[in-house]
């Protein structure tokens, strides 16, 4: 997991070094002086040499000066690496994210993807500077200050030697304890997001069917939840710095001891021992050795409780397209002709077929009507043509090849699909519809919205062809969005078009407009229909009737009224209901 | 449901600490009052033996070492007493530290789930106006960011603050009884120092505004593209999207390197002024010392003032760093309490609904069981009660509303359903539709004129049980996590399983469901994640049908069913229905056809109403529509 994210550090791997060793230099100097302090103290104020004082302290000034380059150099790279690895750990997300295919995509709710693309790399993004930091600044630290302490005097400073197990073993438990309980907090924190998510969201039929109390107690269930692991994993970690305390106040008073017997032994003279000089720097080591060891201790506490987010973020970037490219991809498609030869899928490991055994040929030119029940797949079978899922058995073919054969852009390109749930961008008209070709004139623009019959309700807006979209789309209505898809689906030129339910909430009047108007403008273009009325399918040149992921006929809207059951049962419906 | 417009961006108010968040979050702490004492007592014991700690060092030395030197014999029966009176005093410190830690965490999550009960439970009484003008991730936020930094705050930065305030003052204390005149000097060095951390954290502070703002730039676009990433593949639009990310993104990094650029440097800055800070008492003391002037030091004096100054410079960093803490978590409070302020629903409602029965004289009675026969229970003044047959006549009369105050949506609207009657809608979005139904539901409250159901104001009925008559299916279907089963028991949560099944195959759903891997207890998220439109459409029907509601409103809610099914649906709750009131909003005019009475709204007003065949007779609104030579949009 770490190595996979290490592979996102990349250009920022210069400051990621200096940092530690930046870091190095400033905890070097930060350790030694105390040093030079108990020698300003030994050989300056105790033979009351004001010189050797006034000397020494130049010098200690000087020390802490570069010590506070370092410290502040070190700062600014470790600012800087982990920000660009946070970058760079987004960027490599985003990038994957666009190489997902359909499967992939429905793998991950959006919610699920933006909370792993900012506060999960937030997460990383703050532990990473922590470690780079700290991780090395208490080791080092912790070091330095034992060799300092040996070198004043070694046999005081065994006592720190004897204090480290117990530390360890302390630790060690703590964290036992703690981690799960923070894995268990973090799981049920998603599971009360979603809970207030879901409310937010559906609050219209919490309050029309009054459920607020179920709800309520939904909530606070998860709420104790975390409640309860919260306490646990933090009632651990507050041992922490009591154990760290106990340990370091046991040494000083070890030191005390031990230094004032050494110090009368040597009668306070640094030639024959121990003097009280170096018993301060002792305990100033001691101290040091605290604030590295308490440093150490909340790096663990930070990894722990980011290694969730890191698990979340691997997961994204090792999520693999499922759909490979070929590789000695074709690049043009020789005409409109579709052909599906024993086509079989299922979502997932869904073990049930959505389409079962399906063989169907289509030619270049011809207008297509599909019509069916919901669940009959419908969508499923026309989102294969643009290889936007990959059959599990059989295979399609567009201008006479199968579509794996193609490289993907350039197939899509060509097999232009209007989706059944479809969304518009926040920007202008003009920029929304130029998703088809970016290249596009704005003549090219609106002759394709005159074609999807859009061109007279955008001469109607004040701003017209740069008038601002809503995120969503939802400041046009459900028809002039779904004509604007078309547009933007037209201006692609493409050879075969595929629209999914995509004029239903377009009234039949327009609707029948567009149908013209694709035949006189684009005859060439192989269409196909998906509708749920039959008005919208009826002119098509073969009508496909789907029923439960097989094709039930096919035929003209005259033949299948006389000979298929299915469709003369929807005719009827919408007979009787009245639409036409 | 699509009301565009009504919705729209609050701006995240900047909220300045205000002594009345303060105060409030103070009343919060009382609750642990007791509990709170001990942990103060126990902070000033843990700070007060640090210092203690630090002292121990002169008298050690002054007290102790330096006599015993001179002393031939040393008498070392002092020297024990003091190490272990010190190792009591240290012993009591660690308990302590380890007391107030451990309280505070009590306190800090206690206190955070009892906010976040209060505030889920709150937002379940606020009215759909707070929805419609809140933004979903603005509300989420609250539950999640707010509440982490109160705890943060609750739980680290008040001890941590406190803790640094009692060691400076102790420190102060101690260095006064050492000798003022480095305590004057050290003074002047803190004011330096403070100085400087305000500075650096103000532009840091500056800093990480700017880089939460670019964060939720990037937000919106991941959020933004992601919602569409289908169509994003379909026009093979990948390498322009990764092109604007990339641009964002870059921002977004330049905005956190220069906040956390200057946040790092502020403690290499601290502890190098505290070396500083050490020099200068060590030249001025040893001047000091060795001169003698100022009534002199002695040497013991100098080290435990070097010492002391060395605890100095920890608490003042760890202030500086909380006082940002403090302000963001404060700011987060407000945000939480405005929340808990918001107003909810108003409800004076009294009148009740209630099962009821014929008791053997033929009078209405209340009962327990469930009846398919309800009564409004309506209690007066006088301790009587009075039960009226709940029928489900709905009458409207002159109703104007608006959302905002301003734009009227209805305009004189009066409509009378009777008992038994099939009610349709029909019109362009915004003509007001399903503001009507929302009205009948008191989702909203009427601005002026009358609504009666079964002759009651429904202003007099208690606004569960007005919704507990009234079934909804609405086009957003909003399932929620969990399985099948239990989504349809949402309309009645005592259904036994019979009925959910019974509910499911009225609805139509039962087919579908049963070619789940899981069937009924298949797990679906809130989305829906896995169905189709369609499919959550029927499920939503089964949720409204096995709550057996005696008047329905479906608003949409056939509309991503194909209208073979939909006939297949319709016939079962028309048998469901048979009797009761229905209220019916559709796109699809095959839907409402067979309807008592349609009314064609426009721009809030009803500018047509009658049945099928009478409105196809006047040739007006409804004849164009139906002849397809208008849209609707």
């Amino acid at each position: 997991m770490i190595k996979k994210l290490m592979k996102s550090i990349r250009e920022f791997k210069g400051v990621s070094i200096a940092t530690p060793i930046l870091v190095a230099c400033e905890v070097g100097l930060e350790v030694a002086i105390p040093t030079l302090m108990s020698m300003l103290i030994d050989y300056g104020i105790n033979e009351s040499n004001m010189d050797y004082v006034v000397k020494m302290g130049l010098f200690l000034v000087l020390c802490a000066l570069v010590s506070l380059f370092f410290g502040a150099m070190a700062g600014k790279t470790a600012a800087k690496a982990s920000a660009g690895f946070a970058r760079n750990l987004r960027h490599d997300m985003f990038y994957n994210l666009q190489e997902f295919s359909f499967v992939n995509i429905d793998h991950f709710s959006p919610s699920s993807i933006v909370t792993r693309l900012t506060t999960d790399v937030t997460n990383v993004q703050n532990s990473y500077q922590m470690i780079i930091r700290m991780a090395v600044r208490s080791p080092i630290m912790l070091i330095f200050a034992m060799i300092m302490a040996f070198n004043v005097n070694a046999d005081m400073a065994l006592i720190f030697l004897g204090a480290i197990p117990v530390l360890a073993i302390g630790l060690i438990i703590i964290m036992k304890i703690a981690r799960p309980a923070f894995e268990r907090v973090f799981k049920s924190y998603d599971k009360m997001n979603n809970v207030v998510s879901e409310n937010l969201r559906g609050i219209r039929v919490v309050k029309a069917f009054v459920r607020e109390k179920h709800e309520t107690e939904k909530f606070n269930k998860v709420s104790n939840a975390i409640y309860k692991d919260f306490n646990i994993a933090q009632h651990a970690l507050v041992a922490n710095m009591p154990l760290m305390m106990f340990c370091v106040y046991a040494c000083m008073l070890l030191i005390s001891w031990f230094g004032a017997n050494f110090i009368i032994d040597s009668g306070n003279n640094p030639a024959l021992g121990f003097t009280t000089g170096q018993l301060m720097s002792l305990i100033s080591y001691a101290m040091q050795i605290l604030m590295s060891l308490m440093m150490l201790s909340m790096v663990f506490v930070m990894i722990t409780m980011s290694r969730a987010s890191a698990e979340r973020i691997v997961e994204l970037l090792d999520e693999k397209s499922d759909m490979q490219d070929c590789e000695n991809p074709i690049y043009d498609v020789k005409d409109g002709s579709i052909e599906f030869d024993n086509v079989s899928f299922a979502y997932g490991n869904a073990s049930r077929h959505c389409l079962d055994n399906i063989n169907l040929k289509i030619n270049s030119g011809e207008t297509i009507g599909i019509i069916g029940g919901t669940g009959s797949a419908k969508s499923t079978l026309v989102q294969l043509i643009p290889r936007l899922y990959d059959v599990q058995k059989g295979r399609v073919l567009v201008g006479g090849r199968d579509v794996k054969e193609y490289d993907i852009e350039a197939l899509r390109d060509e097999v232009a699909m209007v989706l059944q749930k479809n969304v518009l961008f926040s920007g202008t008209i003009n920029d929304n519809i130029r998703w088809g070709d970016e290249n596009a004139t704005q003549e090219d623009i609106i002759r394709v919205c005159k074609l999807a019959q859009a061109d007279s309700f955008i001469q109607q807006f004040p701003e017209k062809y740069d008038t601002m979209i809503d995120q969503g789309g939802t400041n046009v209505s459900g028809g002039q969005k779904q004509r604007l898809c078309i547009a933007r689906a037209l201006l692609k030129k493409p050879k075969i078009l595929i629209l999914d339910d995509s004029t239903s909430a377009v009234d039949t009047k327009t609707d029948a407009l567009i149908r013209e108007a694709f035949e006189k403008e684009i005859p060439n273009t192989t269409k196909l229909i998906i509708a749920q009325r039959i008005s919208s399918v009826e002119h098509a040149d073969r009508i496909i009737v789907m029923d439960n992921g097989k094709i039930d006929a096919v035929g003209t809207h005259e033949w299948l009224i006389e000979n298929n059951d299915i469709y003369r049962e929807i005719y009827s419906s919408q007979q009787k209901g009245g639409d036409e | 449901m699509n009301r565009p417009g009504v919705r729209k961006a609050v701006p995240k108010s900047d909220k300045k600490v205000s002594g009345k968040t303060v105060k409030r979050l103070m009343s919060y702490i009382k609750n642990y009052r007791i509990t709170f004492i001990f942990v103060i007592i126990c902070i000033i014991i843990s700070a007060v033996t640090g210092v203690i700690g630090s002292m121990f060092l002169q008298i050690l030395i002054d007290d102790y070492i330096t006599p015993m030197l001179s002393q031939a014999v040393p008498d070392f029966s002092g020297l024990i007493t003091a190490v272990l009176t010190m190792a009591g005093i240290y012993l009591i410190g660690v308990a302590a530290t380890y007391f107030y830690n451990w309280a505070m965490v009590k306190i800090s999550e206690g206190i955070i789930r009892k906010i976040r009960n209060e505030m889920f439970a709150h937002m379940q009484t606020l009215p759909i106006k707070y929805f419609d003008t809140h933004h979903y991730g603005d509300t989420m936020s609250h539950f999640t960011n707010d509440t982490d930094t109160l705890r943060q705050m609750i739980s680290q930065s008040i001890p941590q603050t406190l803790s640094s305030l009692i060691t400076i003052v102790s420190v102060v204390c101690a260095m006064l009884m050492t000798s003022w005149a480095l305590t004057i000097v050290t003074l002047v060095f803190v004011a330096l120092m403070i100085f400087i951390t305000g500075k650096i954290g103000g532009k840091s502070g500056r800093y990480f505004t700017k880089q939460q703002t670019d964060l939720g730039v990037v937000n919106a676009y991941i959020d933004e593209m992601v919602s569409g990433q289908k169509v994003v593949k379909v026009f093979c639009h990948e390498d322009k999207c990764k092109q604007e990310f990339d641009a964002l993104n870059d921002k977004l990094c330049q905005s956190a390197t220069a906040a956390n650029t200057f946040a790092n440097i502020l403690m290499p800055i601290m502890g190098n002024l505290g070396n500083l800070l050490y020099v200068v008492v060590a030249t001025v003391g040893g001047a000091l010392a060795i001169s003698g002037v100022f009534g002199g030091l002695t040497i013991g004096a100098v080290a435990s003032f070097l010492q002391l100054s060395r605890s100095f410079t920890n608490p003042i960093t760890q202030v500086s760093q909380q006082i940002n803490m403090v302000v963001m978590a404060i700011a987060g409070a407000g945000r939480i309490f405005d929340l808990m302020d918001e107003k909810s629903e108003e409800d004076n409602g009294y009148v009740t609904l209630v099962n009821a029965k014929y008791d053997k004289n033929g009078e209405l009675t209340e009962t327990d069981e469930h009846t398919c026969l309800w009564a409004w229970k309506h209690p007066h003044g006088d301790g009587t009660v009075t039960y009226t047959k709940l029928e489900g006549k709905v009458e409207l009369f002159d109703v104007d509303f608006s959302y905002d105050g301003k734009k009227t949506v209805l305009h004189n609207v009066s409509l009378y359903a009777e008992p038994g009657q099939k009610i349709a809608f029909v019109g362009s979005t915004g003509a007001g539709k399903t503001t009507i139904t929302n009205l009948i539901n008191r989702f909203y409250d009427i601005a002026d004129g009358k609504i009666r159901y079964d002759g009651i104001n429904i202003n007099k009925i208690k606004k569960s049980d007005l919704r507990r008559s009234l079934g909804m299916v609405l086009q957003e279907t909003n399932l929620f996590t969990g399985t099948i089963m239990e989504n349809i028991r949402y309309g009645r949560l005592d259904a036994t399983d019979e009925e959910v099944y019974a509910a499911a195959e009225l609805a139509n759903a039962d087919k579908f469901i049963d070619n789940l891997p899981d069937g009924y207890n298949t797990v679906i998220t809130g989305d829906g994640g896995g169905l189709s439109q369609g499919q959550c459409q029927l499920l939503s029907i089964a949720r409204a049908a096995v709550a057996d509601p005696p008047v329905m409103i479906l608003d949409e809610a056939t509309s991503s069913i194909d209208t073979r099914t939909e006939n297949i649906v319709q016939s079962g709750m028309d048998a469901l229905m048979h009797g009761r009131t229905v209220f019916v909003i559709a796109h699809r005019l095959s839907t409402v056809r067979n309807s008592d009475v349609i009314m064609v709204l426009e721009l809030g007003r009803i500018i047509e109403r009658g049945s099928h065949d009478q409105l196809i007779a006047q040739k007006g609104k409804y004849y164009q529509l139906y002849t397809g030579a208008f849209e609707l949009d």
